[in-house]
């Protein structure tokens, strides 16, 4: 084939990757759209293979071998362990694409200022991408603590790292040696490393956006090292959803990139803001059983303790009891609730809950004045008045405001505060009551005592 | 300056706002979704990936292609399954539970 049938062609799976993101808009379409998508993505790879000079034997075992280990990944991988998943996913595209700037760079030399600049930006953009996505699946996995990793002089190793880095690649660009290239693929590497490992677990939704977004900007870059459109088009579009979550992400903290960044939230004994004064009242399963049958409305509010306790089956199961007996069962989703922008979403979709039931922050919000009973699920923070205290860490950020409901039910395994390391004065609200329990468990045992009613 | 990079910046420039205006609409409930699709188009990198075997010397560009070959297949493979066994569990409204798994 030859290039101008290819571009020609690869401009066509550019079309199908913006006509499969926009069908990714709407649940009806979705499916097709990721399918779209996929057919581009397999026409622009079938018609590059056939360019003259490539190596199809390595060609081949590469593709074998990637297919097979993305193929086992992606059946195996449970919905819980989403975030992970695209984590280390991410992590692979910003490896392939640092890669393709480096074979570009090995073995020859006198490259025009604007190819070494692109090289540069793609080894960097895609070292980063590579160890802060490892290190992002680490700590979701578990190999790593979720807590915020700090070490002494942070911040000024940061610095200075990211001052190496561009002196690196200044030096690199200037001389085109393959030593100055080594020393920017290893700074970049470093410095992943260093700015993900102190942010904490509740932040990920954050970290996750933005390497999604720079694994975009990696192709995109190796896209003007070989001068190829798709990559730049297929990399751009990435980096801008990317980007778009990102902000989503931080706007639903109220907090700027830099402080989720930077700041290493929760890592230390944050300021309480309001004193928890009051006790919290404890309750039983059965008793909770009782306030939601007789309740006309109840609204259910996941965090991160759902997909810990894997309990969104048992909540399906017991919203299914309780529509038996003419409740209505919503459920409100923060934007950070989970380890990922739409993690709540995924699991529930898993168990089967209807997706119109899934209520957004807003919705959620204007539904909550006539509810009955508010069920918070292992969710914390995103359900925390003091974000309406000035002067608390958490201050402005946009809460789902289940202090509204006339009762409020929240289920968590023992007092400890949140990963914001803030007290919760809805714990001591006259409204609320405690279940101390796993939230699978405590779902069982509820739908147990439903049962006897 | 040469052409190609003008070319490529006005290229990279005018999709990076078609992302803009066709993500900007997508509802909360599809941000995963979104996401891991996304991550599957940016191992659009494969397609470089493939170009860097072109490269037959040093040795160590051949390793590095086959790497990247394989690197970019898991997220393309990986990123597009994963999210269509996700985007199959979104019930529509109304329609009556299918009972059981997904699988």
């Amino acid at each position: 084939m030859n290039a101008q049938a290819l571009t020609l062609v690869q401009l066509g799976a550019a079309a199908a990757f913006i006509i499969g993101l926009r069908r990714l808009g709407s649940p009806r379409t979705a499916r097709s759209g990721n399918r779209i998508a996929a057919a581009g993505m397999l026409i622009a790879v079938l018609t590059t293979v056939g360019t003259a000079g490539v190596a199809w034997w390595v060609v081949a075992a590469g593709l074998g071998t990637g297919a097979v280990l993305g193929i086992v990944a992606a059946i195996r991988v449970q919905m819980t362990a989403m975030p992970q998943l695209v984590a280390l996913l991410n992590g692979f595209g910003g490896a392939a694409s640092g890669l393709v700037a480096g074979v570009a760079f090995v073995g020859r030399d006198g490259f025009a200022t604007d190819t070494m600049v692109s090289m540069v930006a793609s080894i960097v953009v895609g070292g980063i991408t590579v160890t802060g996505s490892i290190i992002a699946f680490a700590k979701l996995q578990g190999i790593l603590r979720g807590a915020p990793i700090t070490f002494p002089l942070q911040r000024i190793v940061n610095g200075l790292l990211g001052l190496g880095l561009v002196a690196a690649a200044v030096w690199a660009g200037v001389t085109q040696s393959p030593t100055g290239f080594l020393t920017v693929a290893a700074v970049a590497l470093v410095m992943g490393i260093s700015l993900v490992l102190p942010i904490g677990g509740a932040d990920m939704p954050v970290v996750i956006s933005l390497l999604n977004s720079l694994s975009g900007v990696a192709a995109a870059a190796a896209g003007f090292v070989i001068q190829s459109p798709i990559l730049i088009i297929g990399g751009a579009l990435v980096g801008a959803s990317g980007l778009i979550l990102t902000t989503l992400m931080t706007k639903a903290m109220n907090r700027p990139l830099s402080n989720v960044l930077f700041a290493a939230f929760g890592s230390n004994e944050t300021a309480t803001a309001s004193a928890v004064s009051g006790d919290v009242r404890a309750t039983s399963a059965e008793d909770v059983a009782i306030a939601v049958a007789y309740a006309s409305r109840v609204l259910v509010v996941p965090g991160y303790g759902l997909a810990v306790a894997q309990a969104q089956h048992a909540v399906r199961s017991l919203a299914t009891a309780l529509e038996a007996r003419g409740v209505e069962v919503l459920y409100g989703i923060h934007p950070v609730a989970g380890r990922m922008p739409g993690h709540m979403n995924v699991l529930l979709a898993e168990a089967d809950v209807p997706y119109d039931r899934l209520l957004d922050l807003e919705q959620a919000n204007a539904a909550l004045d006539r509810t009955d009973v508010a069920l918070v699920l292992g969710a914390n923070d995103v359900v925390n008045p003091a974000a309406r205290e000035p002067g608390s860490p958490i201050y402005g950020m946009p809460i789902i405001e289940v202090d509204k409901a006339t009762t409020v039910v929240v289920v968590k395994r023992s007092m400890a505060s949140g990963f914001a390391g803030i007290d919760n004065p809805l714990f001591t609200k006259d409204a609320t009551v405690m279940l101390f329990a796993d939230a699978k468990q405590a779902l069982i045992d509820v739908q147990a005592g439903l049962e006897d009613l | 300056m040469t052409d190609p990079l003008i070319a490529g910046i006005v290229v990279f420039v005018l999709a990076a706002f078609v992302g803009f205006e066709v993500i900007t609409k997508v509802p909360p409930t599809l941000h995963t979704p979104l996401m891991s699709g996304a991550n599957a188009i940016s191992g659009i990198t494969l397609v470089g990936a493939v170009v860097a075997t072109q490269a037959s010397e040093p040795t160590v560009a051949t390793v590095m292609a086959f790497v990247a070959v394989t690197t970019a297949t898991i997220n393309v493979v990986g990123g597009f399954l994963v999210t269509d066994r996700m985007l199959r569990m979104f019930r529509t409204p109304g329609r009556a539970p299918k009972g059981g798994g997904d699988e």
